[in-house]
């Protein structure tokens, strides 16, 4: 009667010798998902942008010599509120205007008599916005000058900015992904090398090339996946961090949010599952030459 | 003296193919000099022979050839009837599975116990280890390793690690058996032991072809001999 037993690992484990590479692959994992947060955060921003953008429209009223600024705004408002295609009209105040020069100008109180611009909001109906032109004919007449703002234009620069920053991203995702194959590629090699009478021992019995490569891409892949969750779970964590501390600032400066939804914590199983395939296709590719060129 | 099986001759008096052939064989590694050259003979099925000659006459390059390590600079080197020189290399590994090698320096893997060593060509070969199992157990105790199944080889002697190596290279029941030096760590009694085991799986139709400087294992067995020097085969003569 034989005593029970398993068949051991073919490759010994190489304990605390993979943890070098395991912090390397884990710090390209951890660039990798700040990129990809990164872009889901200013793709997310850009969309809400260029939604909010299309469905308004700014009146700068600017109130004849002795006119009276907040009834003209107040009438341009009425106006254009009864313009096919706009929802609602907010008359904002002299103080909201004050409040928008306040940046450039302090708390400098202006004459009481500056012809201050006053701003009208308009919410347009984005799938039926009024006819190009119809608002300015509205104030052809008026005895006051008002300055349409359509919003609209500035929804190309910002798609722009935005499919900038996602292409930005995409590459330094690729970029990353590059590096850590290069990095699994050296470290296959290496292993290889290290196990080099394991490969011949196997070779000589007979075991065919993919029974090797399996044996490493195994190995590599587990190391992958390791990786990819540390790597992905401190990404996560860092982009948290970064959202509650710079969150205000960030928004002042309409800068892209790095917590773009509950959904980014999918970003550990897929960095996870990623990392450790492209692992293990590096180290399959990489230990399958080298028992080509050591066995032609 | 052991007596191998009958179809000890250098022809197949059987008219099927040998299980090895060399035809002008040359064999240089990379752009050095030929290590072998002109070599020409066959190893008919379920033979048994001896290989000697002088250190550096091209012993081992002769066994790497035959268990397909490497691969001739010219000539023709024939597998039970197949050409071996032609073939793709991914068809090598299941011609290798039918070839049983007993390396001069063992190439035990030293993280693995003595029983996993042995286990090793099962392994490879897809075999369950309820299989195969008991029948390692056994082997190993045949040659005298019983007692050391879960021994890691930095732990063994150069004879038991001989011996291991012994057992993996027949443990998958080999067409040929190719062996190195096979007792050079042994003592007498073991030799002849590992001889007999030899000897015996020649009867049951291992082609077995073992190198060796030991006239003394050499005469112990009526068989051929062939007889390298300087990378050329010359000559051919009988063990005793």
């Amino acid at each position: 009667m034989t005593k029970s037993r398993r068949s051991a690992p073919l490759l010994p484990p190489e304990a605390g010798r993979d943890l070098p590479l395991l912090a390397v692959c884990a710090i390209l994992v951890f660039l990798a998902c700040l990129s990809v947060i990164g872009a889901a955060g200013a793709w997310q921003a850009a969309g809400g942008w260029s939604d909010q953008l299309a469905s308004e429209m700014t009146l700068q009223v600017l109130p004849g010599e002795d006119g009276d600024g907040d009834a003209a705004a107040q009438q341009a408002g009425t106006l254009a509120s009864g313009l096919p295609g706009v929802i609602s009209a907010e008359v904002r105040s002299r103080s909201a205007s004050m409040a928008l020069l306040r940046p450039w100008l302090g708390n400098t109180s202006l004459p009481d008599d500056f012809p201050l611009p006053r701003l009208v909001t308009l919410q347009i109906d984005p799938e039926n916005r009024p006819a190009p032109g119809a608002v300015d004919a509205l104030f052809a007449d008026a005895p006051y000058r008002v300055v349409v703002d359509d919003n609209r234009l500035w929804a190309g620069a910002i798609a722009r900015a935005s499919a900038t920053v996602r292409y930005f991203a995409i590459a330094l995702v690729v970029l990353v992904c590059g590096a850590a194959a290069a990095v699994i590629v050296f470290a296959a090699r290496a292993a290889l090398s290290m196990r080099r009478d394991v490969a011949e021992a196997l070779h000589l019995v007979g075991a065919p090339d993919r029974f090797i490569t399996a044996l490493f891409q195994e190995r590599f892949f587990m190391l992958g996946l390791k990786a990819g969750t540390a790597g992905s779970v401190l990404a996560l964590l860092a982009a948290a961090a970064l959202n509650l501390a710079g969150g205000s600032a960030a928004s002042l400066f309409f800068l892209p949010s790095l917590a773009p939804g509950w959904g980014v914590v999918l970003i550990v199983p897929v960095a996870a599952f990623a990392s450790g395939l492209i692992s293990a296709i590096a180290a399959r590719l990489t230990v399958a030459s080298g028992l080509k060129a050591r066995w032609p | 003296m052991d007596q191998p099986s009958k179809a000890s001759s250098l022809t197949d008096e059987t008219g099927t193919a040998a299980a090895v052939r060399f035809d002008n064989v040359g064999m240089r590694y990379g752009r050095g000099p030929e290590v072998l050259s002109d070599i020409s003979f066959d190893l008919p099925r379920g033979s048994f022979q001896f290989l000697t000659g002088p250190s550096g006459a091209g012993k081992t390059s002769l066994l790497r050839l035959i268990y397909l390590a490497e691969r001739p600079s010219r000539g023709l080197v024939s597998l039970f009837g197949e050409d071996t020189t032609a073939m793709e290399r991914s068809a090598l590994p299941a011609f290798r599975r039918r070839i049983g090698v007993v390396f001069q320096d063992f190439r035990l893997l030293q993280h693995l116990s003595v029983f996993d060593n042995v286990a090793l060509p099962l392994r490879v070969a897809g075999q369950n280890m309820r299989q195969y199992g008991e029948d390692i157990v056994e082997l190993l105790n045949w040659v005298g390793l019983g007692h050391r199944v879960d021994a890691l080889p930095p732990t063994l002697s150069g004879g038991e690690q001989q011996r291991a190596a012994i057992a993996r290279a027949v443990v998958s029941r080999p067409e040929i058996l190719i062996a190195d030096e096979p007792t050079g760590n042994v003592d007498p009694e073991m030799a002849r032991r590992l001889l007999r085991l030899f000897v015996e799986l020649n009867r049951l139709g291992t082609t077995v072809l073992i190198a060796s400087h030991d006239i003394g294992l050499i005469r112990s067995v009526n068989a051929p001999v062939l007889e390298l020097a300087d990378g050329k085969l010359n000559r051919r003569a009988r063990s005793a």
